[in-house]
């Protein structure tokens, strides 16, 4: 007999008593508080900055200017780019564009000191980024091994409100990361430490009409 | 890398080590221990409270955490298959494995196909569970820990104390003292000079691992969720070495447990807002990733690996679901939310339950996984004061108590058992004949109201006898314990008196 089979017969087995089936209740609510679009993006900087990601508030003409600002204060020599960033937000004469491809090796990705990538949506409640590596966002990797992430999201439109309402947008078949903050640890008597494996620097851009 | 052996082994499957009261009576004796312990569960606690608070429909989310998992343990079978489907339809294997030795032969022959003589792990408390380090450590293959924490626990030739940090009963200073003494012998040496500051040692950490990660080319896992659906695995952490090991090497090799799966993707909108408050009290971890077989590009794009293996280990859990009482234990999400409140744990440490589930939920998980036959085994379910508190705080609404005590009585006074499969009467564990001749005769007094009566009286008259230490089984209750003094007279006579002369 397999272990498959093993296992499913001492489950049946397991189960023959007759417990009542389960209903699952969902009562519990889909959102916390009612916010207009504004309010939600207030929450979402709020709760963002408070995991001490850094974040920025912008509109589209301003937003290359933001961002060579923001790569020239880190020193960044080399920035990774997704394919399907667009090309503007980027100017000409900034630092060497490196095009996320299948091929670099995580050593080459070692080397690149920036990355720029925007994103699937954005939980208030939670202060959570979630990436879903669409043409904006690239490989998950080019988000993990760089030191600095800046991360662009439009506001209000990829903004919601909580957890049961970001779900039913994400396309679980995709690669999924969910970013609260930049990468922390806790594990030395407990005193928060940012940036251990994963970019020590995050800095989120909230861009819309302002 | 030299075959050097650093592992310390891990808590044996069926463990030759003190039974609890021993191992917790030198335990509360280190002060150090303590302190750290105290510290570190009421910051905790407090914090979770606060994160718990925030929302409002709590108790509905709990209820409804309980009753997903209910349902799913109802419909394994089911759900198990239909995860196996999901998985393969997407590019991954699925294999089964019944206890802790198929699954180190599984895991072990899959990284001996891949020519590597090293793989990085996430942290997961099945692989500990197993022994998996320590087999592959036989077979020639070098595991490295990656989180944190358990980096300090694997360089210390330690054992990780508590489910969330398992490094707690270290402070700075011991961890740097590990970090300069043993980092040469596993790759990276500690930079010098090293201070104790945790940003340091994290910074330590951080350029010792990385080499492994780039350079990795096999990774093992486990999993916080398994959505039978769409195949979905599900990873929970915050320093990003969990997206280091998931991501960048070619094969990724994830066990575990069966109880694991959830039926709906949509189910994680529960388990996404329960578990990091219950956990490290925040609203969410920093890093949550969420694969589903080798991704639409089937790994071909270079996002992520190109073989996925999934083992599902079963290891004492249907044996666990074949108990009506003891099988709500396989609800846990593994938040460590009831250690931090236990007034036990906080005083006896992680160490003490012998188990890589310490705490309350250890106290009822090995002794279900692992039967009650060893000494640390049977004295787990008395590892208790019955307060309540792990009940009051767990996401999934285990009743822990209900469980101790229904494991009590096996231990006590035995009963039908289902272990491996096979469905057996235990007979009373050696060393509870006084507790049976108590239980026979508490229940003597309380269907015999006088004999009781006459009993609390006599106690009553002879208090200034009473002995500071009780004898036989309940002397290791009185050994880190004041006996409560007896009362002069006993309730009922002062119920009498007092019905008596009404003032
Ligand atoms: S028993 Fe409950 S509180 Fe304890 S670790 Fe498991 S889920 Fe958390």
């Amino acid at each position: 007999m397999s272990s498959k089979d093993r296992i499913l017969g001492r489950i049946r087995r397991a189960l023959r008593d007759d417990a009542p089936a389960v209903a699952i209740p969902r009562d519990y609510l889909p959102v916390h508080g009612a916010r207009t679009p504004a309010e939600r993006v207030d929450l979402l900087a709020a709760h963002l900055a408070e995991y001490r990601a850094l974040v920025h508030r912008t509109d589209e003409e301003a937003l290359p200017a933001l961002l060579a600002r923001l790569l020239g204060a880190r020193g960044a020599r080399s920035v990774l780019v997704p394919t399907g960033l667009p090309p503007h937000w980027l100017p000409a004469g900034g630092p060497t564009r490196v095009p996320d491809r299948a091929a670099s090796t995580p050593y080459e990705l070692d080397r690149v000191d920036s990355v720029v990538t925007g994103c699937a949506l954005a939980i208030a409640e939670t202060g959570t980024i979630v990436l879903d590596a669409g043409p904006g966002q690239g490989r998950r990797r080019i988000t993990l091994i760089p030191d600095h992430h800046i991360c662009v999201v439009r506001v209000p439109d990829q903004v919601v409100d909580s957890v049961p309402q970001a779900l039913p947008l994400l396309d679980p078949a995709r690669p999924l990361t969910w970013i609260s903050g930049p990468s922390a640890t806790s594990d030395i008597e407990l005193d928060r430490v940012e940036g251990v494996h994963g970019p020590r620097t995050l800095e989120v851009v909230l861009v819309g009409t302002q | 890398m030299t075959g050097t052996y650093l592992g310390m082994p891990a808590f044996p499957a069926v463990p030759d080590l003190p039974a609890f009261p021993a191992a917790a009576r030198e335990a509360v004796r280190d002060e150090v221990l303590r302190a750290n312990l105290r510290h570190a569960t009421h910051t905790i606690r407090d914090k979770r409270a606060r994160a718990v608070a925030e929302l409002a429909d709590w108790d509905r989310l709990r209820a409804a955490g309980k009753a997903v998992k209910d349902h799913t343990l109802r419909h394994l079978d089911r759900y198990l298959l239909q995860l196996e489907e999901a998985v393969t339809a997407a590019g991954g294997t699925v294999h089964w494995a019944a206890d802790a030795d198929e699954a180190n032969r599984i895991v072990t022959e899959l990284v001996r196909a891949t020519g590597e003589r090293e793989v990085v792990k996430v942290k997961s408390m099945a692989t500990q569970e197993i022994g998996l380090n320590e087999a592959l450590e036989a077979a020639g293959i070098a595991a490295y820990e990656t989180d944190l924490a358990e980096l300090i626990v694997q360089l210390g030739h330690d054992r990780p104390s508590h489910i969330l940090v398992p490094a707690i009963h270290r402070n700075r200073a011991e961890i740097r003292d590990v970090f300069r003494a043993e980092m040469a012998g596993w790759g990276r040496p500690a930079p010098e000079p090293l201070g104790d500051d945790p940003r340091e040692l994290a910074e330590a950490a951080r350029l010792h691992l990385r080499e492994k990660f780039l350079r990795a080319k096999v990774a093992v896992s486990g999993a916080n969720f398994m959505v039978a659906e769409t195949g979905t695995m599900v990873v929970l952490e915050s320093e990003g070495n969990g997206r280091m090991c998931l991501t960048l090497p070619e094969t990724l090799i994830s066990v575990v447990g069966i109880e694991k799966v959830v039926p709906t993707f949509r189910d994680l909108e529960i388990f996404l807002q329960t578990l990091p408050r219950s956990s490290t009290a925040e609203r969410m971890n920093p890093y949550t990733t969420m694969w589903t077989g080798l991704g639409p590009s089937r790994g071909a794009d270079g996002d992520g690996p190109t073989a996925f293996h999934l083992v599902l280990l079963d290891n004492g859990r249907t044996d666990t679901l074949a108990d009506e009482t003891g099988r709500q234990a396989l609800r846990c999400i593994r938040c460590s939310a009831c250690l931090n409140v236990c007034p036990v744990y906080e005083r006896a440490g992680g160490h003490a339950y012998g188990s890589v589930y310490p705490g309350p939920i250890g106290a009822i998980l090995s002794p279900q996984l692992r039967g009650t036959r060893s000494a640390i085994d049977a004295s787990l379910p008395y590892a208790s004061t019955l307060c309540g508190a792990c009940y009051e705080v767990c996401p999934v609404a285990i009743d822990i108590p209900e469980v101790l005590v229904h494991l009590r009585e096996r231990v006590a006074q035995g009963g039908p058992v289902t272990r491996a499969g096979v469905r057996v009467t235990l007979r009373p564990a050696d060393g509870h004949t006084a507790e049976r001749a108590a239980m026979r005769a508490a229940r003597l007094l309380l269907d015999h109201p006088g004999a009781l009566r006459a009993g609390e009286r006599l106690l009553a008259r002879a208090r200034r006898l009473a002995p500071r230490r009780l004898p036989g089984a309940g002397r290791a209750w009185t050994d880190s314990r004041e006996l409560p003094t007896v009362a002069a007279q006993s309730f009922r006579d002062w119920w009498d008196r007092e019905r008596s002369n009404p003032r």
